[in-house]
């Protein structure tokens, strides 16, 4: 079942590219234009580069937040889900998995060309790559519970953004920050456990709450 | 003997009543037609009735035990179809159907999503996608769950919506065949429809 259910969003998403593209290219755009914008003072693009590629994913990520439930909310599907005789939670992560594979994957797989850019050794690209391989998904599945608590609401849009942001807070001063420290010489290898622990809670917590969130949306 | 049961219900949206004290009795082999108005609240109950909205007094038995506490046991034999179809456009008429069979937790495959559409004379329609079906082919699409779910209790939302007259037979014939063996519907419909040696209850909401 729960591969079915990433089966399907992932079918979906390949008859609806438009989707998944335009998260990439907003995110290649935000992160292409400020090495534009601030000029070529490498030693300051250095220092701003693991900043502005996390906001970058950050904001991407959460403009696809509004489709992870609102087309099965519209046609009904969701109501289904809701009424299924599987676990809901594992429904939701599934469909978070989805997300992930759909938007959180491409970034990743960008972010190490995007930060050519800014002059960034080896070593950091490598740290950017995988604090963003751990952090994204994280982003995927807090995200599931802000679109599942706006569902249907007039103007979700902006209230997800004010639910989500502040818990993606972390993810991204640990994410950002693992890059500063590897180029500092003091290694990565303490933010990215932290990045990992959330990994975890988010994993066991945000289907459950996610779940809980759609019953409450739907009633 | 499966029987679902509804004590003393009562639904309120916002701060309106829409309905208080209803109860009945639905037995294996029973039809259950609710009528009423519209915005009488037939929706309504039958959210309750299937667990997706909770009645704000009284309670819904599944044989005897509270459907909340039974959970995915009683989803698991029950089959809701609402206004909404679940059929996605962007996939075609067989992956709608398989993947609907799959979140009932039936594992469907091609060639039994192929002979159910057949059946719903949607015959060398199977492989377009959704959103080039009228919206009768769709609902059709959507009715064809009820011929691989295997479920016991059928709750179905105004079913013969946009449908022709051969549509309405077949799920005439479906509901048919369906208490002959035993198993048990509530359904709203506003059109008159004539079920064979069923026993027909009708619950008027006010």
């Amino acid at each position: 079942m729960f591969l079915w259910i990433i089966r399907r969003d992932l079918l979906l998403a390949a008859r609806r590219r438009s989707d998944v593209l335009t998260t990439l290219f907003f995110f290649i755009i935000v992160v292409s234009l400020f090495p534009l914008g601030v000029g070529p003072e490498m030693n300051m693009l250095r220092v701003m580069a693991p900043g502005v590629v996390w906001v970058a994913a950050l904001l991407a990520s959460m403009l696809s937040l509004g489709r992870m439930f609102s087309s099965d909310y519209l046609d009904g599907t969701l109501e289904q889900m809701l009424l299924s005789p599987q676990s809901l939670p594992l429904l939701v992560l599934g469909k978070a998995l989805a997300h992930w594979l759909v938007t959180g994957v491409p970034l990743v797989l960008m972010a190490p060309v995007l930060g050519i850019q800014y002059d960034l050794t080896n070593d950091a690209l490598l740290v950017l790559t995988a604090s963003l391989l751990l952090g994204t998904p994280v982003l995927s599945l807090i995200g599931a519970i802000g679109a599942a608590l706006t569902l249907g609401l007039r103007g979700g849009g902006v209230l997800v953004s004010l639910l989500v942001l502040p818990l993606y807070i972390p993810v991204l001063i640990f994410g950002a920050g693992a890059v500063e420290a590897s180029t500092a010489g003091l290694g990565a290898g303490a933010h990215m456990s932290l990045l990992g622990a959330f990994l975890l809670a988010s994993l066991v917590l945000a289907p459950w709450t996610t779940a809980v969130s759609l019953r409450i949306s739907l009633e | 003997m499966p029987m679902l049961q509804g004590i003393d219900l009562t639904c309120i949206r916002g701060d309106r009543k829409l309905f208080s004290d209803v109860n009945f009795l639905l037995e294996s082999g029973g039809l259950m037609q609710v009528q009423g108005p519209n915005g009488s609240g037939k929706t309504s109950l039958l959210r309750m009735l299937c667990g997706l909205a909770s009645p704000a007094q009284g309670e819904i038995r599944w044989d005897g035990t509270r459907i909340r506490a039974l959970g995915g046991d009683y989803f698991g034999a029950m089959t809701y179809l609402g206004h909404l179809g679940g059929v996605k456009d962007d996939l075609t008429a067989i992956e709608n159907l398989r993947i609907s069979s799959a979140l009932g937790g039936i594992d469907l495959d091609e060639r039994k999503a192929h002979d159910a559409l057949q059946h719903m004379g949607l015959g060398g329609r199977e492989l377009l996608p959704a959103k080039v079906l009228s919206q009768g082919q769709r609902r059709r699409v959507t009715l064809a769950r009820l011929l691989v779910c295997g479920t016991v209790l059928w709750i179905l939302d105004e079913p013969l919506t946009a449908l022709d007259i051969n549509a309405v037979k077949l799920v005439q014939g479906l509901i048919e065949r369906h208490l002959e063996h035993g198993g048990m519907i509530v359904m709203t419909t506003h059109q008159e429809i004539e079920i064979a040696g069923a026993a027909i209850q009708r619950l008027q909401l006010a």
